[in-house]
C-alpha cells in the first residue's frame, strides 16, 4: 500500500482512470453498466485465452514427461496448435442424438460452463483485477463450483447412453465426496485467517503465507486441498469418469463440436480455478514474496506486477497437478472412495481441530515471531 | 491397536511410495526426447543393418550376380512375392544351361520374412535397410532385381585346395532336393 507509486506495471491506475472518466461523463447507472459489461467481456476473453494456453501447456508438459516433443508443427514450437484445434472444434457439426432428451442434452454444457465462469469471476488475478469480492468469497466459490456437477449428471442422463450414464454417476460420486474434503481444507484456512473474503485473506498473507503461518496444519490442508481439487476436476489418477478403456469418453461421449468444446474448456478451466484458489488461499495470492523488515528486497519484489506473481504461483501448482497426473495410474472406484472417506476426511476433521488448537493459544508463526 | 498401527503405517508407506513415483517421473521429465523428427533428420537417422526393407540382388562391378535361377526362393516364398523367370541357353560346348532372365519381386506382397534369403543356396539376394519405399502407384512396387545385361558370376576354378566349399554346396543340394520333392505332389 505504501509502495503504490513504485509499481508502474500495475493495472490499478488504468482501472481507476477508466472508472473516473466514465463516472464523470455519464450518470452512475450507465457508468456501472458499461463497467459490468466490460468486466464480463474481459473475463470471457480471459477464460478462452487461459484455456487455450492451458491446453497447449498441458500437451507440451505431458509430452516432456513421456520423452516426446509434443505439438511442434503448427507455428513456432507448435504455439498455434490449440488455436487451430479451437477453430476445428468450432467448425464441427453439432450432432443431434436420436432418442436423447434434447433439451437437457443441450442445456447440460451451459451448467458446466456457467459454474466455472462464475467461479472464475471470484478469483483475484491481481491488484484491482478482482471482479467479485464477497465477504463470503470462499463459501461462494465452493457453492458455485459445485453447480458444475449438475452439468455432468445431466449430460450423462440425457445422452441415453450407458457409457455416459456410468461416467456421470462415477463423476457424481467422486465430486460429492471430494467436495467435502476441499471444503474442509479451505475451512481450516478460514479458521486460521479469520475471514472468508478473498481480498482480506490475501492482505493477511503479506509477510507470511497461510501455508507457513499455520505450519503443520496448513501444509496438511494444502496437500488435501490439492488432492481433492485434483479429484474434483476429474483429472490425473482420478479420471475414472472418463476412463477411455471402459467408458469411451465418459459423460461427454455423445457430445460433438461446440458442446464438446464447452466441456473441454471447462475441464481445463477447472484445473486453473483449483490452482488459483489454492494460490489465493494458501500461497499469498497475487502478493509478491516479501520479508518483514527487508524493505529493499520488498521494493524490488514489488516491481514485478501482482498478476505476474499470481499467474506464476498458479502455473507452479498446475505443473504439480500435471506431474501427479503423469506419475500415478488410475484408481479404481472403491480405492477412490476409500481414499476420501477413510483417509482424507478423518485427517481433515482432525486437522481443523489442530488448527483451532494452534490459533486459539497463539501458536501460529505470525504469533510466535510477531509478524504483521 | 494393531489396526490403528496398520492404518498409519499404510498411510505413511503410501505417501512414501507416491513420492518415490513422483521422483521417477521428475527424472523422466529431463531425459532426452526419443521422438525421431523423420523428414528433417534424414541425414542423421540410423536404421539398423538388420532392418529388412528392400530385397536386392548384389551385382559386382562386372555386372555379375550369383543367381543361378534355381527358383528355391520362389518356392519358399509364402506369398508368391518372387517370380524367377529363367531361360535355357546353349553354351559354347553344346551344353544346355538354365540362365536367369528376370528376377521379379513384388514389394507390395512381401512380408519381409527373410525366407528367400535364408534358403538361397548361392547367397544371391539379401535384404537392405533402404526403407523409403513409398510410391504412388502399386505397379511401381513390382521390381526387377537383376540389372539389365547382367549375367551369372562364373565359379572360380583355380581355388582347389579349399575343400569345404564343394561339401557345403553338396549339402545344400541334398537339403533342397527333399524339400522340392514333397512340394511336387502337393502342387499336382
Amino acid at each position: 500500500m505504501i509502495l503504490n507509486s513504485s509499481q508502474p506495471l500495475e493495472l490499478t491506475n488504468l482501472t481507476s482512470w477508466l472508472d473516473t472518466t466514465l463516472r464523470s461523463s455519464m450518470p452512475e447507472f450507465w457508468a456501472l453498466l458499461i463497467e459490468f459489461v466490460l468486466v464480463g467481456i474481459l473475463l470471457l476473453a480471459a477464460y478462452a485465452v487461459i484455456a487455450l494456453i492451458l491446453i497447449y501447456a498441458e500437451r507440451k508438459i505431458t509430452a516432456f514427461f513421456q520423452a516426446r516433443y509434443g505439438p511442434n508443427r503448427v507455428g513456432k514450437w507448435g504455439l498455434l496448435q490449440s488455436l487451430a484445434d479451437m477453430i476445428k472444434i468450432l467448425l464441427k457439426e453439432i450432432v443431434k442424438i436420436n432418442r436423447s432428451d434434447r433439451f437437457l442434452f443441450f442445456a447440460a454444457p451451459f451448467f458446466m460452463i456457467v459454474a466455472s465462469m462464475a467461479t472464475f469471476g471470484a478469483i483475484p488475478f491481481g491488484k484491482s483485477l478482482h471482479a467479485v469480492d464477497f465477504n463470503i468469497g470462499v463459501l461462494y466459490v465452493m457453492a458455485v463450483s459445485s453447480v458444475g456437477i449438475i452439468g455432468v449428471l445431466l449430460a450423462g442422463w440425457s445422452s441415453n447412453n450407458k457409457y455416459s450414464m456410468i461416467g456421470a454417476m462415477r463423476s457424481g460420486a467422486q465430486f460429492v465426496s471430494y467436495e467435502l474434503s476441499a471444503g474442509f481444507a479451505l475451512m481450516t484456512i478460514v479458521v486460521l485467517a479469520g475471514t472468508m473474503q478473498f481480498s482480506e485473506l490475501i492482505e493477511g498473507q503479506r509477510y507470511c503465507w497461510n501455508i507457513f503461518n499455520g505450519h503443520i496444519s496448513s501444509i496438511i490442508a494444502f496437500v488435501i486441498y490439492l488432492i481433492s481439487g485434483h479429484a474434483e476436476t476429474n483429472r490425473g489418477p482420478f479420471d475414472l469418469p472418463e476412463a477411455e478403456s471402459e467408458l469411451t469418453a465418459g459423460y461427454h461421449t455423445e457430445y460433438s463440436g461446440l458442446q464438446f468444446g464447452f466441456y473441454y474448456l471447462a475441464e481445463y478451466l477447472n484445473m486453473f480455478i483449483i490452482a488459483s484458489i489454492a494460490t489465493t488461499v494458501f500461497l499469498g495470492g497475487f502478493l509478491p514474496i516479501q520479508v518483514q523488515g527487508w524493505d529493499g528486497f520488498n521494493a524490488i519484489m514489488d516491481f514485478v506486477p501482482s498478476y505476474v506473481w499470481f499467474f506464476g504461483k498458479t502455473a507452479v501448482l498446475i505443473f504439480l497437478s500435471l506431474w501427479v497426473r503423469w506419475s500415478f495410474p488410475r484408481l479404481r472406484i472403491d480405492q477412490l472412495l476409500n481414499l476420501e472417506w477413510k483417509y482424507l476426511l478423518p485427517i481433515n476433521l482432525v486437522n481443523i481441530l489442530v488448527m483451532v488448537i494452534l490459533v486459539l493459544p497463539g501458536l501460529t508463526l505470525k504469533d510466535i515471531f510477531g509478524i504483521m | 491397536m494393531s489396526s490403528i498401527v496398520e492404518y498409519f503405517s499404510g498411510l505413511f508407506t503410501g505417501i512414501k511410495s507416491l513420492l518415490g513415483g513422483m521422483s521417477v517421473t521428475w527424472k523422466e521429465l529431463w531425459t532426452k526426447k526419443v521422438t525421431q523428427q523423420y523428414p528433417e533428420n534424414r541425414d542423421t537417422l540410423v536404421i539398423s543393418d538388420r532392418f529388412r526393407a528392400e530385397l536386392v540382388m548384389p551385382h559386382d562391378d562386372k555386372n555379375e550376380h550369383a543367381c543361378t535361377a534355381c527358383g528355391i526362393c520362389q518356392m519358399n516364398c509364402p506369398n508368391g512375392t518372387i517370380n524367377v523367370l529363367s531361360q535355357m541357353i546353349e553354351t559354347e560346348d553344346g551344353k544346355k544351361k538354365k540362365q536367369l532372365d528376370k528376377y521379379i519381386w513384388d514389394l507390395g506382397m512381401c512380408t519381409f520374412c527373410n525366407l528367400c534369403v535364408i534358403t538361397c543356396p548361392s547367397d544371391a539376394i539379401k535384404f537392405e535397410n533402404t526403407y523409403e519405399n513409398a510410391v504412388f502407384t502399386r505397379s511401381k512396387l513390382i521390381q526387377q532385381l537383376n540389372a539389365d545385361g547382367s549375367k551369372l558370376r562364373e565359379k572360380k576354378k583355380e581355388v582347389k585346395p579349399v575343400e569345404p566349399k564343394p561339401v557345403v554346396e553338396a549339402k545344400v543340394e541334398e537339403k533342397s532336393a527333399p524339400e522340392v520333392k514333397p512340394e511336387e505332389p502337393k502342387a499336382e
